[in-house]
């Protein structure tokens, strides 16, 4: 019985389940596509995006105090529990005096990309202040 | 209608001018020393980042914070002696940004002391301040008390020369966080000079530095450091009460290094995260400072201010004016040989808004 059990399992490994395996190459040309557009987050963050000649760096260097691993956590000032997006958007509409991003758009993506990699190793803490 | 607005702002006004400032009086040595000289206060207004849109349009946001500032001050009861503008007037060294803050500032009635920032210089490299403004550096004495003012934004020549053009070296000193970007200097004529200045007064002659960078090292990332601070450092040991003012870094700090205490002056533009928040690289960040709030984006002009300094023995309190907080004191205490905020120090006393993380 034993026996049989480690055939059936040597044969599970042996036989390949192309849906779950990835290379080297792969994971190489995953990181790549991220730090792509991590990188085009990083210009963004940098531009001036509203209408006034501020960016979100001035008052947020390498991200700082923009605390990603805490949302969606709750927003005394919007009366609910907010995500990372929408409080980008507060930031465009209000210091930016600029329009809002659509929250799936290729560039709200690229600023949450870049948010999120100045802040990478630091623990999820959701909902915290 | 027209009126009853003037009305309103006119009892703002009047409200204003029996608030805070006539905390200015009340002074603090801590420990023994009578004043040797006559006491005096003097205010700080710094790092308004003015900023151009095109004909006469300037952002908003930064334009209220200055007109806010010289309008308090012109409330304070003592008027202060003088104010010092602590550098970065313009956001992008324009002409325009220059002379949009001289004429904000011009509605200041106590004559002002100039300190240039990195972002007043680097488009002409101060030739527009030097003209129109004030000089770089200089020294003045003022009731018995030696004050010196450094430019401590000067950088490498091989960094300045690598621009082609003006306006890209000006944006590339003018972010923070630019990994291209090159650390202050104070120089090696500017140091002959500060001996120099320095060898005339006797040890006991209370000494206020006013620069804009910090005369010390705290974050290299963002240029929270002058390279040759030490330098600088050891032509002010020998002094028994010395005193750094600086702008540059948007918050609440201070520190004791030897004989020499350090105070950052409020913005009236933005606040800055302490190093401490970014936490990819190291910093220097003096664990003497207890922090100021976190700010509250909602609250345009939370996290900014202006500071009221008064003299006192030879030492300086320093009165942080914080819009959308409670003011907060720091002073030196003579027997702990340091600055303490009056309230806060003991960190039992702290409150959760001052953890940053």
């Amino acid at each position: 019985m034993k026996r049989i059990s480690v055939w059936l399992l040597l044969a599970a490994l042996a036989v390949p389940a192309p849906g779950d395996e990835f290379t080297e190459e792969d994971l190489k040309r995953w990181k790549a596509e991220y730090m792509k557009v991590m990188e085009r987050g990083e210009k963004l963050f940098h531009s001036p995006l509203g209408s006034n000649n501020v960016s979100c760096d001035q008052c947020h260097p390498n991200g700082a105090n923009t605390h990603p691993e805490t949302y969606p956590k709750f927003q005394k000032q919007l009366g609910k529990v907010a995500t990372l997006r929408e409080m980008i958007n507060w930031c465009l509409q209000n210091p930016l005096e600029g329009k809002p991003l659509a929250l799936d758009s290729d560039e709200m993506i690229a600023l949450e990309a870049y948010i999120h990699w100045e802040r990478r190793g630091v623990p999820l803490a959701p909902g915290k202040h | 209608m027209k009126r009853r607005q003037f009305l309103k702002g006119m009892g703002l006004a009047g409200l204003g001018a029996t608030l805070p400032f006539s905390l200015v009086e009340i002074s603090f040595a801590m420990g023994t020393k009578p004043a040797e000289h006559e006491s005096f206060t003097f205010a700080y207004i710094s790092d308004s980042h003015l900023t151009h849109l095109g004909g006469t349009r300037f952002t908003r946001n930064f334009d209220q914070g200055l007109r806010k500032a010289v309008m308090e001050v012109n409330l304070m009861d003592p008027k202060p002696d003088f104010v010092v503008y602590g550098g970065d007037l313009a956001q992008l060294g324009k002409r325009e940004e220059l002379d949009h803050g001289l004429e904000l500032l011009s509605a200041l009635r106590p004559p002002i002391k100039w300190v240039i920032g990195e972002h007043d210089f680097y488009l002409d490299m101060g030739r527009y301040w030097e003209d129109k403004i004030s000089p770089l550096h200089y020294s003045f004495d003022h009731k018995g008390v030696h004050f010196v003012v450094l430019n401590s934004i000067l950088t490498y020549e091989d960094w300045i020369a690598r621009w082609p053009t003006a306006e890209e070296r000006m944006a590339n000193m003018a972010r923070l966080d630019n990994p291209h970007g090159s650390p202050f200097l104070v120089g090696e004529a500017q140091l002959r000079w500060l001996a120099e200045d320095l060898a005339k007064y006797d040890a006991n002659v209370p000494v206020v530095v006013l620069s804009h960078s910090p005369l010390y090292k705290i974050f290299k990332p963002w240029n929270f450091w002058t390279d040759d601070a030490e330098q600088v450092q050891k032509l002010l040991q020998r002094f028994h009460r010395v005193t750094v003012l600086h702008g540059h870094v948007h918050q609440v700090l201070y520190n004791q290094i030897g004989n020499i205490t350090f105070y950052a002056m409020m913005a009236t533009a933005w606040p800055w995260p302490y190093p401490v928040s970014y936490v990819q690289k190291p910093n220097q960040v003096p664990k003497l400072t207890v922090f100021m709030n976190r700010a509250d984006p909602f609250h345009e002009r939370d996290g900014t201010g202006w500071d009221i300094l008064d003299l006192d023995s030879g030492t300086i309190t320093n009165h942080y004016q914080l819009w959308m907080n409670e003011n907060r004191t720091v002073a030196f205490d003579f027997k702990l040989k340091h600055p303490v905020d009056l309230k806060y120090q003991d960190p039992d006393k702290r409150i959760p808004p001052q953890f940053h993380y």
